[in-house]
């Protein structure tokens, strides 16, 4: 066993920290980074990676970093993930590669993602790029079509390009990323390190088409006929907001969390009037929910300057599905937690403005009634499908909620050329991950070459 | 990029753009959309595609300079360009041979009206148009109109052109007169919760095109949504066209002022930078 602890990063205190958007966890140093995948025991049958949905070779990377070789680290991790500064941020370790490290059982296991993290932004301070081709499928003739740039896409992207097909991603948005960039906010995942990543996809030769909504400009049928792609992949995420369907759901000061943080990171409203989207929350903010997205929203809302964030969850903090990590962040920012506890009622003022919001929180005596002061609630509820593809795609099967329909391992969908992943598929599970949905992007494109060689 | 390849003053606060966009331009419908974003620290803006020309590649909107947003967009001249068009966005506007139709324009509604009006003649309707200004100097497209319009009625609230009154008025005298198949109203909030009065006891099927506030313009943020009967709806994938009867008016006008406050605030700061003192 290792005699030696687990190395913290250093983190912005949370009294500074809740003033600005700058990055909380700092990141390693090279000696941490040292120090750190010196205790990892190489071992023989590694867990760690199993826990990895992408397999990355964690032991190997981990190997090179200890030998200072962190060029042969990024070949390493690039085989499997594309994007190591993006994932080493925002996986859920915990439950993933980390849970799997034999070093965990007794103490602390190896700091995966920090370590994969500091690969990562070590190769882009060196402009280092992963072009190692995965093999060629000929001429490269073959056009390939990606709607929406999300991870699913981007990764789906990257192995195309690699393979030599002529690739051109489309997304509805001004700026690539989907969630990376409109969604988590940037003290969790700074852009510059999005747009980073992605700037090795356009050094590939791959095209990024924004404001091209998918369904609206082309439909499919004309991207696969008069724009005559071979191939298709939807990587359109699940971005249709949940409503609660209580009484004032319509008022003014109630707003979805994608609504929310697409005016802070997409539309940087937080740098209002500078940037011309406003966002519009009050003093006393509620968010409903306790997930990935209802943290960030509450963190999020802190940065602004209300007097009181509150998150407002059904069941217990040990029950949230959001990572311990960030709920500690959330903590220790000042966000307030009322557990157990559910909105019954949106309270307007004379104008339609929240005024208050009435809930019922349930303990071992029974349920009370609670009446929060907010002039703003976000609904962190989660989303589904958007269901313009489907909309504008007969041919394509979809279930009920417009989540497209795929066929085993490759990943195809009803229609022969095109393929689906990311959050618009329900395929292995309902995971919905930064890196299961670059992984299925892969598994796709895996897909789409053996289809282009065979057609 | 996006060249703007003309510009046209209507009025000191009205505008026309003409916009090279050809991809828009092939596809757009009537009815439909687009997002204007002019550059990295301006609002998406929502105008409707007033005219769309696939063969010159071109998209027309026409804009009223409501606050600092559209108030930057008076400043580009013809060869300017802007970052970022999205669209088409929105569902098309129905169009189809219902039989007589009187088509409604209010103020600067008269622009988003003239697609629909020219599909629908050209599907053999029979077109009736009722199109409002405040006044005579305000009015704009009153030859294209009258170029599709079986019958063409002008009204001003002032009387300095055409009758004086409201849209309403010729409306209601319509509905009275004879059968009319479908009614489609578009202008400010409040005439067309008044047009959707006016033929509610008629039973005539009237169709508005709601303005809610919009971000994204693609079904993922509910910023645009609208109570359409029991139901929610958001007005940039599921509309901008939606039944009359139907749309919740009222809160669609208080959600309108969700952002006042600080729509106050940029309108200042820009008349500030624009004339300092
Ligand atoms: C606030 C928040 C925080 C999260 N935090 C984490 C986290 O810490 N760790 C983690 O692993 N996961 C997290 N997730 C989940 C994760 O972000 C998603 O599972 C992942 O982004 C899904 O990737 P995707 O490529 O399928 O879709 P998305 O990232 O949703 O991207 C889809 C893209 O497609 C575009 N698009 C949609 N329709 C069209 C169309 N018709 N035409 C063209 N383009 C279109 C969209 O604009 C978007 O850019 C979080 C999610 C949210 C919302
Ligand atoms: C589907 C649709 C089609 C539209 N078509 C036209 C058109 O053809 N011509 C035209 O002049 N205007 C049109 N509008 C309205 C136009 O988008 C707003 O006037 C504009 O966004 C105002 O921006 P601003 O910065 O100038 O003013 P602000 O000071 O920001 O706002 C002025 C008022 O405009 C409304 N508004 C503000 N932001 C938005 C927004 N993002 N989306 C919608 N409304 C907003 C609010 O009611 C606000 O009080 C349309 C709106 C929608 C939703
Ligand atoms: S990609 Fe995610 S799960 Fe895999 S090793 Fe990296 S941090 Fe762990
Ligand atoms: S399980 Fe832990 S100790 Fe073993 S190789 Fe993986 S990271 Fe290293
Ligand atoms: S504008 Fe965002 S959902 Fe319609």
């Amino acid at each position: 066993m290792s005699k030696i602890a687990r190395q913290h990063s250093a983190h912005l205190p949370p009294d500074t920290r809740r003033t600005n958007f700058m990055e909380v966890v700092c990141g390693y140093t090279e000696a941490e980074a040292l120090t750190e995948s010196g205790r990892c025991l190489q071992c023989k049958e590694p867990l760690c990676s199993v826990g990895c949905p992408v397999r990355i070779n964690i032991k190997g990377f981990i190997n090179f970093v200890s030998k200072k070789d962190y060029k042969g680290a990024y070949k390493t991790i690039t085989e499997a993930n594309l994007f190591p500064s993006i994932c080493g941020r925002v996986c859920p370790q915990e439950r993933q590669c980390e849970a799997g490290c034999i070093l965990g059982k007794k103490q602390q296991p190896v700091a995966i993602g920090l370590l994969e993290r500091f690969v990562g932004d070590m190769a882009q301070q060196h402009n280092w790029q992963e072009t190692r081709p995965i093999d060629l499928i000929g001429p490269t003739s073959k056009r390939a079509a990606i709607i929406g740039s999300g991870p699913a896409g981007l990764a789906c992207a990257y192995d195309l390009a690699k393979a030599g097909v002529t690739v051109v991603v489309f997304e509805a948005l001004h700026l690539p990323g989907g969630v990376l960039t409109y969604g988590i906010p940037q003290f969790r995942l700074p852009k510059e390190r999005v747009f980073r990543e992605i700037e090795n996809l356009t050094r590939l030769g791959v095209t990024i088409e924004t404001n091209r909504v998918i369904g609206k400009i082309h439909t499919i049928e004309d991207l696969m006929g008069r724009l005559s792609f071979d191939v298709v992949f939807i990587g359109t995420g699940a971005g249709y907001p949940r409503n609660l369907g209580i009484k004032g759901d319509s008022l003014n000061g109630v707003m979805s969390a994608n609504e929310f943080l697409t005016r802070v990171n997409l539309m940087r409203g937080f740098d209002f009037p500078r940037y011309a989207t406003p966002v519009g929350i009050g003093k006393n903010v509620a968010v409903i929910g306790c997930g990935n997205t209802a943290i960030d929203s509450a963190r999020t809302s802190l940065r602004l300057g209300p007097d009181n964030v509150y998150i407002v969850y059904r069941r217990t903090l040990e029950e949230s599905p959001a990572r311990k990590e960030e709920i500690r962040h959330a903590i220790e920012e000042g966000v307030q937690f009322i557990c157990l506890t559910t909105a019954k009622e949106i309270i307007p003022d004379n104008e339609g403005w929240v005024k208050a919001m009435n809930c019922v929180q349930k303990d071992e005596t029974g349920s009370s009634e609670i009446l929060l002061n907010v002039d703003t609630v976000i609904y962190a509820l989660g989303t589904m499908a958007n269901p313009i593809i489907a909309r504008t795609t007969p041919e394509l099967t979809t279930d009920k909620a417009n989540y497209v329909e795929t066929n085993g391992e490759s990943l195809m969908t009803s229609m022969p050329g095109v393929f689906a992943g990311g959050d618009i598929t329900r395929s292995g599970g309902t995971f919905t991950t930064v890196i299961h949905a670059m992984s299925t992007g892969r598994r796709a494109a895996k897909g789409m070459l053996e289809y282009l060689e065979s057609n | 990029m996006f060249e703007i390849t003309r510009v046209e003053n209507f009025s000191p606060s009205t505008f026309l753009w003409e916009i090279n966009a050809p991809e828009i331009a092939w596809a757009a419908r009537p009815g439909q959309f687009v997002i204007v974003h002019c550059d990295e620290t301006s609002e998406r803006i929502p105008l409707t595609i007033a005219d769309f020309d696939a063969v010159k590649g071109t998209i027309t909107i026409v804009i009223q300079a409501a606050g600092k947003g559209t108030m930057q967009m008076m400043e580009y001249k013809a060869g300017d360009r802007i970052s970022a068009v999205a669209g088409p966005l929105g569902e098309p506007s129905e169009i189809e041979n219902f039989g007589t139709v009187v088509l409604v324009g209010g103020g600067l509604g008269v622009a988003p009206v003239y697609p629909i009006l020219r599909a629908l003649k050209l599907k053999g309707c029979h077109t009736i148009s009722i199109i409002g200004f405040r006044s005579k100097s305000l009015v704009f497209w009153e030859s294209r109109f009258r170029d599709y319009s079986d019958e063409s009625i002008i009204v001003t609230d002032d009387g300095s052109y055409g009758e004086k009154a409201l849209v309403t008025r010729p409306l209601k005298d319509l509905l009275m007169e004879r059968q009319i198949n479908r009614v489609i109203a578009i202008g400010p909030l409040v005439m067309m919760r008044a047009c959707a009065e006016v033929t509610r006891p008629f039973g005539v099927r009237t169709i508005v095109s709601v303005n809610p506030i919009m971000v994204d313009g693609t079904g993922m943020c509910g910023s645009c949504r609208v109570s359409l009967g029991d139901e929610v709806k958001f007005a940039c994938i599921d509309g901008p066209d939606m039944d009359g009867h139907l749309v919740n008016f009222d809160e669609l006008l208080i959600r309108q002022k969700r952002f006042v406050k600080y729509e106050k605030q940029s309108l200042a700061l820009h008349e500030k930078k624009k004339c300092p003192k």
